[in-house]
């Protein structure tokens, strides 16, 4: 096969304009020559007929021949032999163009023009039509699987991800290609890497499709590492997702992010940390519920069977607090990653409720204000089937750091205040029926635990500067019964 | 790039649906019954009952449990149903 030139152009380029004209003489003139442009036929047309082209270019459809070449700027003027590249002039280079043109038979009348011109960025440089190009790729290279759904042109595409089922009763941002290869460039990790089989239906949850709901959920990319730590965490059997997701009881999964990539994600771990207004916070439980939802199939009322519920099940996420008001390491620290990685700790739990105490200036007195409001995680009769999380809050966590009290000293100090007589804990005491059975009673007296270990009470530091109070969440059914807390680092994810 | 009149998203779900199961073929024999507790308060009242009621017509009754009413029956607890009983009854409780 012989020698041929391929010409990338697009209409509004100075530079095209210039060298358009020699291009299209030299092919009226016979020579190898193709040109094709990157714009519309219409503003190619008009092109044409401004630079006064004997025949109007090709076009290039959907930029495929650009992005099989994916050249930084036009003009660009390939050499092709037996459809392989044999060299290239990008912009307008008199001497190499020449030189060019020459090894394929080709002569140019480039006499005129300036010697040197840079030229202008291709239509592949155009920040939408690149990411569209990289879609592109990704699901040619096999890196994007997810099968996809065409919304029609007079569908509201975030009312289509209502009717379709797919969402929480918020709206979602829908899950382009472009934008799912953006999340994607978020994580180190092969998008079909499979993170983990989501209960209850044991859906795959992909890389990919992780990146899919978080996209859906608005999460900034800067925090899919965590997510994806988070639905690995969620996954694993002793977590009981299944349960979680099927129960009656209002409880989800709570994501604590401990680690300093916590605040380069811009997590808020201060005032109003378990509340609204940081993206990363929020969007980070609400993917790891979508997550749930799509990829599992839980869909509440009808696989969810929770009672009540509680926006928690939205997504219910906050960093700790590991700055110097912190009163201890972070908590996933304390359960295992190492001291400069980032950690995510899951817990199932029901929403949080406030303690207040604005009187306690030291440990002993304050411990024993946390243990009585621990008492009614559940129902102060339920013993040993619930554990809790406490974060307290830089107020509280500062009489602990002053008097040098650390996480296991106040963990066993709650542990040993959280008891009561088994005579007030037994079926029918204080006139309510739950409770204790009888027959496992025989002294009244008898200390009865609330926590089935100091490890079973979670502490985590967050919150902000001013308010005496710290924040405790019940969790689900506990342990071997039922959820117990898991930790893992985020490091694998990045 | 031509203008696009539909808008492609990607599938968040996982792709499968749920396998569809037709209602198993009734036993000819319901000689026995499991009764399955899962564990929740005072499910082995209501259990109880049925026992009860399935003895006075000439039932066997299989009782069994599941180790948490948290978690899937574990695989064994099913086999056991499966191979020795002819239904099962499951208390769900609460």
């Amino acid at each position: 096969m012989a020698a041929e030139l391929l010409v990338l152009v697009k209409h509004d380029c100075e530079v095209c304009d210039q060298v358009l004209p020699v291009l299209d003489a030299a092919a009226v003139a016979g020579a190898p020559l193709r040109i094709l442009s990157q714009s519309s036929p219409e503003d190619t047309a008009a092109q044409a007929r401004r630079v006064g082209l004997r025949s109007v270019p090709d076009t290039d459809v959907d930029l495929e021949v650009s992005a099989r070449f994916d050249p930084d700027a036009v003009p660009t003027v390939v050499l092709l032999d037996g459809g392989e590249e044999r060299g290239r002039v990008e912009g307008l280079h008199r001497a190499r163009l020449a030189e060019l043109a020459g090894r394929a038979g080709a002569e140019l009348a480039l006499d005129g023009l300036p010697e040197l011109r840079p030229g202008c960025a291709s239509r592949t440089r155009d920040p939408d039509v690149a990411a569209t190009l990289a879609a592109r790729r990704a699901r040619a290279e096999g890196r994007l699987r997810a099968r996809a759904l065409e919304l029609g042109a007079l569908e509201d595409p975030f009312e289509a991800l209502h009717d379709r089922g797919l969402t929480d009763g918020l709206p979602g941002v829908p899950p382009t290609p472009e934008r799912v290869v953006g999340m994607l460039e978020y994580t180190g990790r092969d998008p079909q890497d499979v993170v983990g089989a989501v209960p209850p239906y044991g859906g795959d949850a992909t890389v990919e499709k992780v990146a899919i709901n978080a996209v859906m959920a608005g999460c900034p990319g800067e925090a899919l590492p965590i997510v994806l730590a988070a639905v690995e965490a969620a996954c694993v059997e002793s977590f009981a997702w299944h349960g979680l997701i099927a129960t009656t009881y209002p409880a989800g999964p709570t994501v604590v992010v401990s680690g300093p990539l916590a605040a380069e994600t811009g997590m808020n771990a201060e005032g109003n940390a378990l509340g609204q207004g940081n993206r990363a916070n929020v969007t980070i439980g609400r993917t790891l519920q979508l997550v749930g939802r799509n990829v599992g199939g839980g869909r509440p009322g009808v696989e969810d069977r929770a009672t009540h519920g509680q926006m928690g099940k939205l997504g219910s996420c906050f960093a700790e607090r590991l700055d110097e008001t912190a009163p201890w390491p972070g908590l996933a620290q304390d359960r295992g990653v190492p001291a400069d990685e980032t950690g995510v700790t899951l817990m199932a739990t029901e929403g949080p409720r406030v303690i207040v105490d604005q009187l306690a200036r030291e440990p002993e007195g304050l411990c024993a204000s946390l243990a009585l409001a621990l008492e009614s995680v559940a129902h102060p009769k339920q013993r040993l089937a619930f554990d809790a999380l406490l974060v307290v809050g830089p107020e509280h966590g500062r009489v602990f750091r002053e008097a040098g009290w650390d996480r296991a000293r106040v963990q066993e100090r709650l542990f040993e205040l959280t008891t009561s007589p088994a005579g007030e804990l037994a079926r029918g005491a204080g006139g309510s029926p739950e409770g204790i059975e009888p027959r496992f009673v025989s002294d009244p007296d008898m200390p009865v635990a609330k926590f089935a270990g100091p490890d079973r009470i979670l502490l985590a530091h967050a919150g902000g500067d001013a308010g005496l109070f710290s924040m405790v969440y019940g969790s689900w059914a506990a342990g071997e019964i039922g959820s117990a807390p898991v930790t893992v680092s985020v490091e694998p994810w990045r | 790039m031509t203008a696009l009149e539909t808008l492609e998203i990607l599938d968040p779900t996982a792709e499968v649906d749920p396998e569809g199961r037709p209602l198993a073929g009734r036993p000819p024999d319901l000689r026995t019954i499991a009764l399955v507790d899962i564990r929740k308060p005072r499910g082995d009242v209501f259990l109880d009952e049925l026992e009860r009621l399935l003895r006075e017509r000439g039932h066997e009754v299989q009782r069994t449990a599941k180790p948490t009413f948290t978690k899937p029956a574990p695989a064994d607890v099913r086999k056991e149903i499966a191979t020795r009983c002819d239904a099962v009854i499951e208390a769900l409780a609460d």
